[in-house]
C-alpha cells in the first residue's frame, strides 16, 4: 500500500486561449475541444482543430469518467501517479491519478474527474481517481 | 532526387570528459570541433556550413560560430528536435551539398548537465515559454522518466513485455562499456542488477536510465570530391529518415515510436532491409526507447522485441545485432541530455573498423544509426541514417 502524496503543485500558465478551459475547471466543469468539421473530440483544447487546423472548434463539456490508458508511480519522497486517462469522450489525457492506493493502480481501471487546488490565483489542476 | 550517395561523414569525435566542471558550454563546442577537424584531416577554412541545435548557447549560428571563429559559412542549420537532431543534421547538410549549397559541413553538440547537477530524468523540464501543451502537463509532473515509463507500462501491458528483457538492454551495453575507458559506468551488470536497483517511475528502474554525463561530439560532413581527397576510410550515407510523433489531438497510441516513419523512409532510400545491417547504433535513453526502436525500425516484430534483445542478443560477438558497442548513452555517455551525436560517431567507428577490438564487429559495410529526441510518451523527433563502408 502506497498512497498518492498530496503534493504542493506548482501555478498553471493561463493564456488568452486556454483561459475557457481553466475557468470551467475553477467551476469543476471538464471541458473538452469538438472540431465541428469532423465531430471529433480533443485534447489538449485549443483554437484551432488538431485533425484539420480549421479554427471552427468549440468546448464541449466532458462527462468526466474514462479509464487508465498507462499510467507510472514516480518513486520520489513523495510519491505520485503519472497517467494517460482515455475519457469516454475517446481522447487520452496526460493527468494525474489521486487520492488512491498507488499500488492498486491497473491499465483499464475506471476513473472519474476531480479538481486539485494548485496555488493562490491559479486555477485547479484536472486530475483524476478510481471509481 | 536522393541524397544517397551525394554525402559521406569525414570527421567524427566524441570529448572524452565526463565531467567538465572546468570548462565551459562554448569552450567544449570548440574542443570537439577541433577534434573532428584533426579526425579528418580538414582545417577550420574548409568549413562552409555549420549546424547546431539548443545545447548551443544563445543562437546557435550566430553566437557559437562567432566563438568558433567560422566564417564565410554558407549554410546554416539548427534544427532542434531534441537528442535526435544530430542525425537528421547529417542528413540536412547532404541536402545542402547535393544542391551545391556546401561543401564541407561541421556539426556540434556540447553541454554540461552534470556539472550544473541536472536532474535531467527526474525533475519536470520545459523547453521555453508559452510551449502550449506545458499548461496541460507541468503541473502534473511530468519528467523525462515519466514520460517513458508510461510508455513501457502499455507496452509490457499489450505485448506481456518484462522487466527482465528490459534489463538484457543495459546487460548488453554493460558489456559494451567495459572496454570503453571513457565510459561512466564500466561495471558489467547483470539482469539480477538492473531489476534490483531502485524504482524509479514503474517500470523503470534507476539501470533502466541512462547516465547523465558533460561533454559532447561533433561530425563533419562533406562532397564525395573532398571526402575522396582525405586519408581516412570512406563513409558514405545512402539513406536517412526523419519524422515526429505526437499526441495526435488526444489520440496518441504509446506502443510504437516515430522510428516506424524514419526507418522505413531510410531504408528505401538506402535499397536495403534491417536483415542487411550488422551493426546499428539505437538511441538509448532508456531501455524502453531501444526496444521500441528495434520494433519500429524492422528489426524484429512489433511486441517481439522482448524476445528479441533477451539472452545477449545485442551485445558484440554474441548475439545477431551488436548495439552501442561504445556503452552507449545507458552506460558511456549521454552529453548535453543528447545522445544523437554519439550515435553517429559510434556507427562511423563500426563502418570504419575503429571500434575498440573487443566489440568490433567483422566483415561487414552496412551500419544504421537512430535517434529518438523530446519525449516518447508525448512528442518527439525521430531520425535514422543508414551508412555503408566503401
Amino acid at each position: 500500500m502506497t498512497p498518492a502524496a498530496d503534493r504542493k503543485l506548482m501555478a498553471i500558465q493561463v493564456d488568452p486561449t486556454n483561459k475557457p478551459y481553466f475557468d470551467a475547471a475553477s467551476e469543476g466543469r471538464l471541458l473538452i475541444g469538438l472540431c465541428k468539421d469532423t465531430n471529433k473530440h480533443f485534447f489538449y483544447p485549443r483554437g484551432c482543430s488538431p485533425f484539420t487546423l480549421s479554427p471552427n472548434v468549440e468546448l464541449v463539456e466532458a462527462k468526466g469518467t474514462g479509464t487508465i490508458y498507462s499510467f507510472t508511480v514516480m518513486r520520489t519522497k513523495e510519491p505520485f501517479s503519472v497517467a494517460y486517462v482515455e475519457l469516454d469522450e475517446g481522447p487520452r489525457v496526460f493527468t494525474n491519478i489521486v487520492d488512491c492506493d498507488l499500488d492498486a493502480l491497473r491499465i483499464g481501471q475506471k476513473v472519474k474527474v476531480v479538481f486539485k487546488p494548485t496555488q493562490e490565483g491559479s486555477p485547479p489542476a484536472t486530475m483524476f481517481t478510481p471509481v | 532526387m536522393s541524397i544517397k550517395g551525394k554525402g559521406y561523414i569525414v570527421g567524427a569525435y566524441e570529448h572524452p570528459t565526463r565531467l567538465a566542471t572546468d570548462k565551459s558550454v562554448s569552450q567544449l563546442h570548440a574542443e570537439v570541433a577541433w577534434g573532428a577537424l584533426q579526425d579528418a584531416g580538414l582545417s577550420k577554412a574548409d568549413i562552409d556550413g555549420y549546424i547546431c541545435a539548443g545545447d548551443a548557447p544563445g543562437l546557435g549560428p550566430l553566437n557559437i560560430a562567432d566563438y568558433l571563429g567560422l566564417n564565410g559559412l554558407r549554410f546554416l542549420d539548427s534544427t532542434d528536435v531534441g537528442g535526435s537532431s544530430y542525425l537528421l543534421h547529417v542528413a540536412h547538410a547532404i541536402q545542402a551539398i547535393a544542391l551545391g549549397r556546401a561543401s564541407c559541413v561541421l556539426i556540434t553538440l556540447a553541454g554540461r548537465p552534470a556539472s550544473e547537477a541536472m536532474a535531467t530524468g527526474t525533475a519536470p523540464r520545459t523547453w521555453g515559454v508559452n510551449v502550449p501543451d506545458d499548461p496541460f502537463e507541468m503541473v502534473y509532473g511530468r519528467t523525462v522518466a515519466n514520460a517513458y515509463a508510461m510508455v513501457a507500462m502499455r507496452h509490457m501491458y499489450e505485448f506481456g513485455t518484462t522487466s527482465e528483457q528490459l534489463a538484457w538492454i543495459k546487460v548488453a551495453a554493460s558489456h559494451h562499456a567495459q572496454h570503453n575507458p571513457h565510459a561512466k559506468l564500466r561495471k558489467v551488470v547483470t539482469v539480477e542488477d538492473v531489476v534490483n536497483s531502485p524504482m524509479i517511475s514503474d517500470p523503470l528502474h534507476r539501470l533502466d536510465c541512462c547516465v547523465i554525463t558533460d561533454g559532447g561530439g561533433a561530425l563533419i560532413v562533406a562532397s564525395p570530391e573532398i571526402a575522396k581527397s582525405l586519408k581516412r576510410p570512406l563513409v558514405k550515407v545512402i539513406g536517412a529518415g526523419e519524422a515526429t510523433k505526437n499526441q495526435a489531438g488526444g489520440y496518441i497510441d504509446l506502443t510504437y515510436s516515430g522510428a516506424r516513419f524514419s526507418g522505413a523512409r531510410a531504408f528505401a532510400e538506402a535499397g536495403v532491409t534491417p536483415s542487411d545491417i550488422k551493426y546499428a547504433s539505437i538511441y538509448d535513453s532508456f531501455t524502453i526507447t531501444v526496444l521500441c526502436q528495434l520494433e519500429d525500425l524492422g528489426f524484429c516484430e512489433k511486441g517481439k522485441g522482448g524476445a528479441f534483445v533477451s539472452d545477449g542478443n545485442l551485445i558484440s560477438g554474441v548475439g545477431k545485432l551488436p548495439f552501442n558497442t561504445d556503452g552507449g548513452g545507458l552506460c558511456s555517455n549521454h552529453p548535453a541530455n543528447r545522445g544523437g551525436v554519439t550515435k553517429v560517431i559510434e556507427a562511423v567507428r563500426q563502418a570504419r573498423g575503429e571500434a575498440h577490438p573487443a566489440v568490433q564487429v567483422k566483415d561487414h559495410s552496412l551500419v544504421l544509426a537512430h535517434g529518438t529526441g523530446g519525449l516518447l510518451g508525448t512528442r518527439h523527433g525521430s531520425a535514422t541514417l543508414i551508412m555503408e563502408r566503401e
